[in-house]
């Protein structure tokens, strides 16, 4: 099977990666129980979003919008349920159908592999994805919510860095083209 | 290859999904004492629709009962049409009745004040047929103690004397007719002379010597000399005076409403009547010549009295 395609007229090659079977289920699974349970050990890395890492991966890895979307919807859905019952369902659903949708819609235009655009990428992900947030919350849900400060500036750093070696680790889970 | 979605269908797909969970948020999510939110959302939606259509759907209802459903109106319009002349009936009916009991109320208050003096109040119960003669015909008669020569008054002035005699009824001749008239003489001067009936409603004062100084607007009383008047009832006030030789030509206009006479005073002595002008200020409709300051002291009648 050939994995890549020809975005701009022979001009530009971007692959777009396959996993192995399960790896995307897998690690979907694996990032929404590790972001549950890390907390609970380690209080610091609640400022992790984990399911947000993932989505934005494979969204960048399949470069394809619409399973990209899906996947960031299944994500936010799932980490919603997980939430409890004050979180209400969709409010993460939302965000991460977005990240998904933008993720790889840039995926198929960019070259991705490069760890300063791995990086600068998951770093905006993670504002827009914050701002997604502030703004379901704000406007639908009535609730007064900060559009971004410090905290949330520190955990965008983080996040990209985290998000980086991620990457790294994923990309092992790729098929050979 | 693989097959990409086109650009339009992942964006249609991204606006359901986004769709699908906005409206998963409203089902879950209730406002303070507003309810779920999908229905504050929902209503907010709606609500702007709703206004225009029943805004819509008044103005098809207003024109189609203002210019088509008008089959009911014309009977409608026939019914109310009847209903009003049938209020305008009554209306006109009582008024008559409050105006009639005005009049009463002026007669009995008259009546009270001189309750020592005999008299009937008579309803007037006809007019003279012809124009010829000034007549009213009253429903007091001999039963009632009237007898002929009779004075008739009202609380406003003289109106004439009974000239028939029934025995339920009686006819009055009015001071207008021709053949009416009363001795009278003039409140300031003293002038005596007998006032006249010309056949219209004004009166005549006919023996006024051409030197005597006599003004418009000047009182005329009865004198008591004609011994059918008690002295100083009204009898009018003089409307205007010519020069004539050898006397002056006097129009005088009665006090009493002598064309719209409804109830009147008979009074069957000629005891002194102390004619005040307090009646007449209860009068509904008082006249110019009706107040007359010089009548309020009581006067013997003449003694004798021609029956």
């Amino acid at each position: 099977m050939n994995d890549t395609f020809e975005l701009r007229g022979g001009e530009t090659h971007i692959e777009v990666h396959k996993f192995f079977p399960g790896a995307v289920v897998g690690m979907a699974v694996l990032s929404l129980v590790l972001q549950r349970i890390l907390p609970v050990y380690l209080p610091r890395l609640e400022i992790l979003d984990l399911p947000l890492l993932v989505t934005i991966y494979f969204g960048l890895s399949r470069r394809n919008p619409s399973t990209g979307l899906l996947l960031g919807m299944v994500m936010g859905l799932m980490q919603d349920s997980l939430s409890g019952p004050t979180v209400p369902i969709g409010e993460y659903g939302i965000a991460k159908t977005v990240i998904g949708y933008l993720a790889s819609s840039i995926g198929s235009r960019l070259d991705t592999e490069h760890p300063l655009a791995r990086f600068a990428l998951v770093a905006a992900f993670f504002v827009v994805h914050q701002s997604i947030l502030v703004l379901v919350r704000r406007v639908l849900l009535a609730q007064p919510e900060p559009w971004f400060n410090m905290h949330l500036a520190l955990a965008a750093l983080v996040n990209a860095v985290l998000g980086v070696a991620l990457f790294a680790l994923l990309d092992r889970f790729r098929r050979s083209s | 290859m693989v097959s990409i979605p086109s650009r339009h269908k992942s964006l249609a797909l991204l606006g359901g999904v986004l769709l699908a969970q906005v409206l998963m948020l409203a089902v879950q999510v209730k406002r303070d004492s507003r309810g779920r939110l999908i229905r504050v959302w929902t209503i907010t939606a709606v609500t702007p629709f709703e206004k225009g259509g029943a805004w819509g759907f008044d103005k098809v209802r207003g024109v189609w009962g203002h210019y088509f459903a008008l089959q009911g109106t014309s009977r409608q319009n026939e019914e109310l049409r009847a209903e009003n002349d049938s209020l305008k009936l009554t209306i006109s009916q009582l008024e008559s009745k409050a105006a009639e009991a005005d009049r009463l109320a002026v007669l009995l208050d008259f009546r009270q004040s001189h309750e020592k003096i005999p008299m009937v109040m008579a309803r007037v119960i006809g007019a003279s047929a012809g124009t010829a003669s000034h007549t009213v015909e009253i429903d007091r008669g001999e039963r009632d103690g009237i007898r002929r020569n009779m004075a008739v008054i009202t609380p406003d002035g003289a109106v004439g004397k009974i000239i028939e005699v029934y025995r339920d009824n009686a006819q009055v001749l009015l001071l207008s007719d021709k053949d009416g008239g009363a001795g009278a003489m003039l409140v300031g001067s003293r002038i005596q002379s007998p006032v006249k009936g010309t056949g219209e409603p004004m009166l005549s004062m006919s023996y006024v010597a051409a030197e005597e100084n006599v003004n418009s607007g000047e009182k005329i009383v009865t004198s008591g000399m004609d011994k059918i008047f008690p002295r100083d009832v009204p009898i009018g006030t003089v409307l205007d005076v010519k020069q004539g030789t050898p006397f002056k030509q006097i129009r005088v206009k009665p006090a009493a409403k002598l064309d719209r006479l409804e109830e009147v005073i008979v009074l069957l002595t000629q005891e002194p009547v102390a004619f005040t002008s307090e009646p007449e200020a209860q009068s509904t409709q008082p006249t110019a010549g009706s107040a007359t300051p010089a009548t309020s002291n009581a006067v013997p009648l003449p003694a004798a009295v021609k029956p």
